[in-house]
């Protein structure tokens, strides 16, 4: 006997489930602020209203929008598909309410739960009440029957029962319909009003109910509870007395949901005993004079206002308290004044560092650890601690304080060629939340300025950063002169591409002392205090060498039993893709092209919409898809107040133009020479420009799978039947390439730190990655248009985002091109310094870090591989066609390598 | 009621662990045809797009070779084969079939009106599906007669490149591309020809959106009607990420309540993550539906570095999803993308020595 029912997520109403809740402010007749804002059309303003039902408790939430002056059903469509996009609402199931058949029925065709129809009656005869009864069957949903029928509607006892018998019948015998699935509605309808005939509505209510859920097995009964007060209109403290009273008797009789304002329920037991008294009188229909005692009794009740919730409660704590309140929260309104306020009440200032700002914090290093906390919340903690801290600073220089002594010192740094330092940033932050000093080299770091740094500081540890591949090398370099210089510091190292294997193979083996991968930042302070502690470091180093150790063998297993393929075979078995008959599209434009906001070819706004937020999150260490994230009983929330905050500063990004976009993206004819493309000067294919040099797949491939490069894709110069004969089109391919960048993302998150907030300035280095990243997609998007197959796709975004479109963009430095060096071809050609303001460090990583490039490619066929390992026959070939030492080469492709150097 | 009143799946599914086929798609890249594979005869002066990947097209220009998959998973021991009409809709085929063009810039309801009402791209639909079912009938009926064990054809109607309930546009989320009302329309009419191609059951499978899925069923109660059949349902849903939802946001559980109206057979789901992501949620539905239970996970996420292109082998994948059999939580199970012959017929030998999941009357909310 479950009444089932389903938003994004199941409600199951079982006899024990007790009353549900039907918010009913998302009602057109029944919400004057929900009807204003719908005659507005400000639907969004209007989902507010229904966030605010859900948040409120709803069970359910009724939709209704029968108003003459709108086209019905298509807002109840409207409303109900912008529901769909809004996960928190549409978690629970929507009560379809529209007195017209049609608008019903638009709406059944927009939810994808199984919702409640709102209602159904005998009203204009059987055939019709089965028919829809069918129907609603048939679109999966539960309906509301009202007791209604072709005399009209039911008001007393005996017309109530007999309707509601009738229609069971009908519907459980004519029309298939489950028992389960049926919601009565027997009315509840205006009492004290004044005539005779009206006094007994209560009581008729309350019976009916109590019959329905004796006589009518399965069956469920509910009610709109705000009529019943209906001639106390503008006396809100009666007719919420009388809610609440009435609702309390009628879920004793059996009621089970009601259309109610969720969240402004009054308990009945809270309800003034006189008034009380009075209100069940007239509901119950105890004396004859009920009507007359309660208006007269209502004249003296003042419409009290409701006291509103206290949420600023906790600023009546003691100072002491509210600061770990902020603290906790993440709330800075308040942090100066009572910071101060700590400080008169402390003998010294740093006595409110260590006594209530520390408490406070370990609170929240506390929560954070047993995952009660979310990275962004930590952040923005921290943001309070250093507003706390930097007012106190003026107060501990001037009493020449020895400062507070920290946990130790950690020298952090991006290392050299690299430029990515979000990552590095946030263990900064929650490092220094944790009382460590902090003291952060930034990006681009040479070793010697690392290991002068840390003696000059008195280090007690040493932290390492990187992103792209080659700062794997670097890391490895400076653990080598760490060795070299006799170092004992602990080795901390962390990155998207570092890996405990990694650090335990390549790195660990290096230096002596202790040499530990950090997973992320949550896993941080762990790490260093595990490190830094007398008692347990001596432990964990013994456990992270046994892990390394343990490690290391399990790889020298792993790399014996893979066999490559020479380089001749793997050529052999090179991607087969039929060019005869191929037809390679021609672009409407060929060269450079540049994207500036100067030129008015490019503004921010135009990137907005190709943002892929799932990294975003990411960034911030929380797990999960963009916008089912939303969802995620754990972060949901955390990942929702995130992306407001994201949303908040992108739109202030972009109305005050903080970051600038800068790109370029050129078309040149091209054709491939085994492992390698050529780019030619102009369409005669006489005058080479440039050439790509490309890796093979080495690895043992199945029968029918190929040993992928990138030269592949393209039309081979081999198919072209003589390179004088251009009167052969079909060969006439072209190749793609792209470089662009967001500038500005530095000197923001200076700005923002400079306020002590780095929780802006994190998030704004994160956007100007997202906006750098769907920029790239922009672009591509705008290279296949100028290619011409890209004209007619339509595609979502999140096709976009799964990359559903025809051809690819690789990257150098990602697994189809892991050579880095190939950016250099590609910026020359673009001439990217100058068109994008892109400059490549000396191990090809761009300044600034948000800017992506590439290279694309058009056919069909083209897909993103990995090279994987390959061996030393192809380091050598490559070599000889880049014109390189084979040592430079090793030294790039290192991670590469199927043997050692 | 009693046994002999069941429908002859039903009786097989309370006796024993019933094997489904695996990927037809995956197969037919196999064979690596080339467009005038594609096109045959019929097609050859075709005007439109190329026809090559339009897997559906082969029942009419290379029905041997559907047919010879067919067999391939009939002799490796599958009980149930799916028609090979996966996205044989006018809106599943429009990319490749169709030849008008948005004339609003994006592809919208009054495009997808077009398409759905298309004359010619629904005849050839039609005959696209019962083609199929024939092909998979005949393919079924012979190896039941050499090897005297029963086989049934299910009419496979999977997802659409378009959704009901998702806008295709972040900038506009009341947008919705296509609506329930042709989405229906598609439905039905592939499910009609598919009732009248001779399959034993319909499986609307790989729901990634609910409303979808709902205008399937919704569908296929009409189709039923119109062709006066009556088969039974299998419905598969499937699951997205390790949130356990599926792309338009639903739980399992949710999902399940949304479906009953359709009062399936056997419920479960399929594709998307591998066995291993997807175990829990293949857990949860079992312990709360009341329908024969089915899981059919693809041999993992494609893997182009892995050397069949997904990292599970018959090897690995067979005892993972027989474990799901010998914890009782399956009756039907089989492979989605990715999975082979061989595949199935390791997982034959594995999972056939567990007894079926017993059916539930009452849903357990503990």
């Amino acid at each position: 006997m479950i009444l089932r029912l389903s938003g994004l997520e199941p409600l199951n109403i079982t006899p024990e489930f007790g009353f549900a809740v039907i918010g009913e402010r998302t009602n057109i007749t029944g919400s004057p602020k929900f009807s204003k804002l719908i005659l507005a059309g400000d639907f969004e303003g209007a989902l507010v209203v229904a966030r605010q039902q859900v948040q409120g408790g709803a069970n359910l939430l009724d939709v209704n929008m029968d108003e003459g002056m709108i086209d019905s059903e298509a807002a109840m469509i409207r409303f109900l598909n912008l529901i769909g996009s809004e996960p928190e609402i549409a978690r629970i199931p929507i009560v379809i309410d529209s007195s017209k058949w049609s608008v019903i029925e638009g709406g059944l065709k927009c939810v994808q739960g199984k919702a409640v129809v709102n209602s159904i009656s005998l009203k204009n005869g059987e055939d019709e009440f089965l028919r829809q009864a069918r129907l609603i069957r048939q679109y999966g949903a539960a309906a509301i029957v009202m007791a209604f029928d072709e005399r009209g509607q039911a008001d007393n006892f005996q017309r109530k029962i007999d309707i509601c018998r009738r229609a069971y019948d009908l519907l459980a015998k004519q029309a298939g319909f489950p028992a389960n699935d049926i919601i009565f509605d027997p009315n509840i309808l205006t009492v004290a009003t004044g005539l005779e005939e009206h006094r007994n509505y209560g009581v008729d209510f309350l019976e009916a109910t109590r019959w329905i859920k004796k006589n009518l097995p399965g069956a469920r009964v509910s009610g709109g509870v705000s009529n019943i007060s209906f001639s106390f209109r503008g006396n809100n403290a009666v007719r919420e007395a009388m809610h609440a009273a009435f609702l309390f008797h009628a879920i004793r009789a059996g009621l089970d949901m009601g259309i109610v304002n969720a969240g402004q329920l009054a308990v009945y037991e809270e309800i003034e005993p006189d008034l009380r008294e009075r209100v069940e009188d007239v509901l119950l229909n105890r004396r004859d004079d009920a009507t007359e005692c309660l208006i007269n009794f209502a004249e003296n009740v003042k419409a009290k206002g409701k006291t509103p919730v206290a949420d600023a409660a906790w600023r009546k704590e003691p100072v002491e308290e509210r600061l770990k309140h902020a603290l906790v929260k993440g709330i800075v309104d308040h942090i100066d004044a009572d910071t101060e306020e700590a400080r008169q009440k402390c003998k010294r200032p740093l006595d409110v560092i260590e006594g209530p700002l520390m408490a406070g914090m370990s609170v929240v290093g506390d929560l954070f650890g047993a995952g009660k906390m979310f990275l962004p919340q930590v952040v923005k903690s921290a943001r309070v601690m250093k507003k706390a801290v930097a007012y106190l600073m003026p107060f501990m220089e001037a009493e020449k304080s020895a400062g507070a002594k920290p946990q130790g010192r950690i020298v952090m740094a991006t290392v050299k060629g690299d430029v990515h330092d979000i990552g590095k940033n946030i263990v900064g932050v929650v490092l220094q939340c944790n009382n460590y000093d902090v003291v952060d080299l930034g990006v681009m770091v040479p070793a010697a300025k690392i290991l002068e740094t840390a003696r000059e500081k008195k280090a007690d540890a040493i932290g390492l950063s990187g992103l792209i591949t080659p700062s794997l090398d670097e890391m490895v370099h400076v653990a080598q002169e760490m060795e070299r210089e006799g170092f004992r510091l602990p080795l901390l190292i962390g990155g998207a591409t570092t890996s405990r294997a990694h650090t335990a193979v390549k790195i660990a083996p290096h230096y002596g002392a202790s040499t530990v991968h950090v997973l992320d930042a949550s896993r941080a302070v762990g790490v260093v205090n595990s490190l830094l502690n007398e008692e347990l470091k001596s432990a964990f180093d013994k456990k992270t060498r046994e892990e390394f150790e343990r490690l290391r063998r399990e790889h020298s297993a792993k790399t014996r039993e893979k066999k490559l393929l020479t380089l001749e075979e793997a050529r052999v078995n090179r991607t087969r893709i039929d060019w005869s008959g191929y037809v390679p599209p021609k672009p409407e434009f060929l060269g450079v092209r540049v994207c500036a906001p100067e030129k008015n070819t490019i503004a921010l706004s135009d990137l907005v919409p190709f943002i892929d937020w799932s990294p975003f999150f990411h960034a911030w260490e929380l797990r999960g898809r963009y916008p089912a994230i939303f969802d995620d009983p754990k972060i949901g929330k955390q990942a929702r107040e995130l992306f407001d905050d994201a949303q908040g500063l992108l739109n202030q990004i972009v109305a005050k133009n903080l970051l600038i976009a800068r790109g370029v993206h050129a078309l040149w004819p091209a054709n491939s020479l085994g492992d390698d493309v050529d780019i030619y000067a102009d369409e005669s294919r006489s005058q080479k420009l440039a050439t790509f040099y490309f890796l093979r797949q080495q690895m043992q491939k199945p029968s029918g799978q190929f040993n992928h490069c990138l030269a592949d894709f393209t039309f081979p110069q081999s198919a072209m039947s003589s390179p004088a004969e251009a009167g052969e089109p079909q060969s006439e391919d072209y190749l793609g390439g792209f470089a662009v960048s967001i500038h500005g993302a530095d000197e923001l998150a200076e700005e923002f730190k400079r306020q002590h907030d780095d929780y802006s300035a994190i998030m704004g280095k994160a956007l100007a990655d997202r906006l750098a990243e769907a920029f790239a997609e922009y672009l591509h998007k705008q290279t296949r248009i100028a290619w011409g197959f890209g004209r007619d796709e339509q595609l979502s975004h999140i096709d976009l985002i799964r990359e559903k479109y025809r051809g690819i963009r690789p990257a150098a430095g990602y697994p189809a091109c892991p050579d880095h060096a190939e950016k250099r071809t590609l910026f020359d050609l673009l001439d990217a310094e100058r068109n994008a303001g892109i400059k490549l460090t000396e191990s090809f990583a761009m300044h600034p870090g948000a800017s992506v490039s590439g290279l694309y490619f058009s056919h069909p066929d083209a897909k993103y591989f990995g090279v994987g390992q390959i061996g030393q026959d192809q380091i050598v070939d490559y070599a000889n066609r880049r014109g390189e030492p084979v040592a430079a080469v090793e030294k790039r492709l290192a991670p590469n390598l199927d043997y050692g150097i | 009621m009693a046994a002999n009143d069941l429908h002859p799946l039903e009786r097989v599914l309370r006796e024993r662990i019933v094997v489904l086929d695996g990927a037809m798609g995956t197969m037919i890249q196999h064979y690596k045809l080339p467009e005038a594979e594609y096109r045959g005869k019929r097609f050859r002066d075709w005007k439109g797009k190329d026809l090559k990947g339009s897997l559906e097209l082969l029942n009419l220009t290379r029905p041997l070779v559907v047919e010879e998959i067919h067999t391939a998973y009939l002799e490796a021991g599958a009980d149930v084969i799916e028609t090979n009409t996966f996205s044989g809709t006018t809106i599943g085929l429009h990319d490749f079939l169709f030849q008008g063009e948005p004339t609003r810039g994006r592809k919208d309801q009054e495009f997808f009106q077009r398409v759905v009402d298309d004359v010619d791209l629904r005849a050839l639909v039609q005959e696209i599906n019962f083609e199929a079912a024939r092909i998979s009938r005949r393919a079924a009926d012979r190896v039941a007669n050499e090897t005297g064990q029963q086989r049934f054809v299910g009419g496979s109607m999977g997802p659409l490149p378009v959704a009901a309930s998702i806008s295709p546009d972040v900038n506009d989320p009341a947008f919705r591309a296509v609506s329930f009302d042709q989405l229906r329309q598609t439905y039905f009419d592939e499910a009609k020809a598919l009732l009248e191609g001779g399959v034993d059951l319909l499986i609307v499978e790989t729901i990634f959106d609910t409303l979808n899925g709902k205008a399937a069923l919704f569908a296929i109660i009409d189709a039923l009607e119109e062709t006066g059949r009556s088969v039974p349902l299998m419905i598969s849903g499937t699951v997205i990420d390790k949130s356990g939802r599926n792309l338009s946001g639903q739980t399992v559980e949710a999902l399940l309540i949304s479906i009953a109206h359709a009062q399936p057979l056997i419920l479960g789901l399929n594709c998307s993550l591998g066995p291993d992501e997807m175990e829990p949620f293949v857990e949860e539905l079992a312990r709360i539906s009341p329908y024969y239970m089915s899981a059919y996970p693809n041999a993992g996420l494609p893997d182009a570095l892995s050397p069949t292109g997904f990292p599970e082998t018959p090897e690995t994948f067979a005892p993972k999803v027989a474990k799901w059999a010998e914890n009782g939580w399956l009756n039907l199970l089989g492979g989605c993308c990715g999975t082979t012959p061989d595949h199935i017929a390791a997982l034959v030998k594995l999972a056939r020595q567990f007894s079926p999941r017993a059916l539930r009357t009452t849903i357990s909310y503990t």
